[in-house]
């Protein structure tokens, strides 16, 4: 940054700090990304807007209100929706960021007879598409009565190689001395793990827990298949069958497609900074 | 003899230490192991074994060696939904890449306003992509609802069919799915970038290589581990196409005539509609061996750098 305002002053030139070309690229990639936007911020103006005015396609409703909001909340599942998912989603977390994080440190800081076979086995189930699997733990749940339960929801995910590399990673940089020293005082092999090398990994696992949350939110293929009834479903699947009722009828679907979203919404403007620096870790480790 | 007891007694504790941190281990990965065997590997192997027999759910399933696989490349439908799901691929994974790493290369010139500008693009990437389905079918709705052919009509532009016609529905849903993953390849395009050291760019520019040839000459070739990661990471995104195309398309799953079909979409319909769970299973092994082939394919580039 000092090196190229430097160099202009020195080479006795005027400091050009804007230029029209710059300006120019401003705008465009400003044009794009509303773009890219355009979708969101007309399902939010047309669940605003009454059957009536759906035609209007001003962005700005004319008069807008909450109606179908209040409407959709009212007749629809979609409060039992939002607490299902809320439910998995969090349960599927929680699970993740200890598992694999233990896992991961395992892995990583301790020497044991089977440990490369232990990594390379469980890596190689990154090799595996869940499309793969639907079908016999589609009859697995069957069997064991999980089908159209929580856990049902939840099994396949409670642990993933994905979670447990990205955080063997980080456990790796972990110094040695610290754990030694912890031995040393007379911890337990778990409570240095709890308490001494999780602390010093939590930008990973702030990471990991961020994904697992919202690639649980959304997740639509499994809970489609694992789910019948309507008071179970997860909020994804029970959009699908809110929308196929209501055919035509787009300011509401608009109204419930803006409830499924508005939680990644606010998950997303409040993590910005985690969420990229997640993205940009689990992409390089990956 | 006192050296060796001694020694003796100076190992002992060593020992039963060692053995002690042997059992903390294998009670860490007890739970562990067997999470991976039985929600992993067995059902991985038992989607092979069913792929060779006969089974409707209602009576035990019957060995039948090959025949799932000969009724599924004998059937036209299959080859409608293999050309289907290669098409998402094949013509999704470089249109979104050329757009993405367009993006990534300018906004990362950018300093006013980056991480307003980076949020605009990576938005759509967090949304719920089932949700998202339907803002983008109603979009593609005929005139009066559809925003789309709205704007077309007000440009004097006819109708589109959209998601009606066998030819445009293909391509439309895969736009919704473009949009969908972009902002995640902008993300890692511009982590890529970041990671070329500056002292190349400055060396070239110092001998006055052009902004067009730096970024043929270095850029590019030194972006390549990213983009090989990219190009897999979205061709495995498309190969499982589905949320996007059930949600797009809840009339005629996979219509207008099967012409937006993607393979997964065969198979929740093969195992959870007609339960024909042998077949289905011989569809996913199908799916497992192309997603093998491009993990091999990625390995094999990176090897030969």
């Amino acid at each position: 940054m000092a090196a190229a305002d430097t160099t202009p002053a020195t080479a006795g030139l005027p400091m050009p700090k804007i230029r029209p070309a710059r300006i120019l690229l401003w705008t465009v990639l400003f044009i794009g990304g509303l773009l890219m936007i355009t979708p969101i911020l007309f399902m939010f103006s047309t669940s605003l807007k009454t059957a009536g005015q759906i035609y209007d396609l001003r962005l700005i409703p004319q008069s807008p209100t909450f109606s179908n909001y209040v409407k959709v909340l009212s007749e629809g599942d979609f409060f039992r929706w939002f607490l299902n998912s809320s439910l998995v989603a969090i349960c599927v977390t929680l699970s993740n960021c200890f598992f694999d994080s233990l896992v991961g440190y395992t892995l990583a800081k301790f020497r044991f007879r089977g440990r490369q076979f232990v990594f390379i086995a469980i890596l190689s189930t990154l090799m595996i598409p869940t499309e793969m699997l639907v079908i016999p733990w589609y009859l697995m749940a069957s069997d064991f009565g999980w089908l159209d339960t929580y856990w049902g929801i939840m099994f396949p995910g409670m642990m993933t190689a994905f979670g447990t590399f990205l955080m063997k990673q980080f456990f790796e940089t972990v110094p040695d001395d610290f754990i030694e020293a912890a031995r040393i005082d007379g911890l337990n092999e778990f409570t240095i793990w709890w308490r001494i090398a999780m602390p010093l990994v939590t930008p990973a696992l702030s990471a990991l827990a961020i994904f697992t949350f919202l690639g649980n939110w959304t997740a639509f293929f499994w809970p489609l298949i694992s789910i019948t009834s309507s008071e179970l479903y997860t909020l994804p699947v029970g959009l699908t069958s809110f929308a196929v009722e209501q055919s035509i009828q787009w300011e509401m679907i608009m109204t419930g497609a803006a409830l499924a979203t508005i939680p990644t919404l606010i998950v997303f403007l409040l993590l910005q900074r985690y969420i990229v620096r997640g993205v940009m870790l689990a992409g390089l480790k990956g | 003899m006192a050296f060796d007891d001694t020694t003796r007694a100076a190992r002992a504790p060593r020992l039963n230490m060692r053995t002690r941190r042997a059992l903390w281990v294998w009670a860490f990965l007890a739970l562990p192991v067997l999470f991976y065997g039985v929600i992993r590997f067995y059902p991985t192997l038992d989607a092979f074994r069913l792929s060779f027999t006969n089974w409707n759910l209602m009576s035990p399933p019957k060995f039948i060696g090959l025949q799932n696989y000969r009724e599924m490349f004998a059937s036209p439908d299959f080859w409608q939904v293999f050309r289907n799901t290669f098409a998402y691929l094949i013509i999704g994974t470089p249109i979104s890449l050329l757009l993405s790493f367009t993006v990534a290369y300018f906004l990362d010139r950018i300093r006013f306003g980056h991480a307003f500008l980076r949020a605009l693009y990576f938005l759509p990437y967090i949304t719920t992509a089932s949700a998202m389905a339907w803002v983008w079918r109603w979009f593609y709705q005929p005139a009066p609802t559809g925003v789309i052919n709205s704007v077309l009509g007000a440009m004097g532009i006819g109708g589109m069919d959209f998601l009606r016609s066998t030819t445009w529905a293909l391509p439309s849903i895969m736009v919704t799915a473009i949009w969908a993953g972009l902002g995640f390849q902008v993300i890692i395009f511009m982590a890529g970038l970041r990671s070329i050291p500056q002292t190349y760019y400055e060396a070239a520019r110092i001998d006055g290589v052009g902004d067009w040839a730096i970024l043929r000459k270095i850029t590019l070739p030194l972006l390549k581990p990213t983009t090989v990661f990219l190009v897999v990471f979205s061709s495995i995104g498309f190969l499982r196409i589905f949320d996007q195309v059930y949600n797009m398309t809840t009339n005629d799953p996979g219509g207008p005539l099967g012409s937006t079909k993607p393979l997964v979409l065969m198979i929740y319909q093969t195992a959870f509609n007609s339960y024909q769970m042998g077949a289905a299973a011989a569809q996913t092994v199908v799916l497992f061996t192309i997603l093998l082939l491009i993990s091999l394919l990625q390995l094999w580039i990176l090897r030969n750098r």
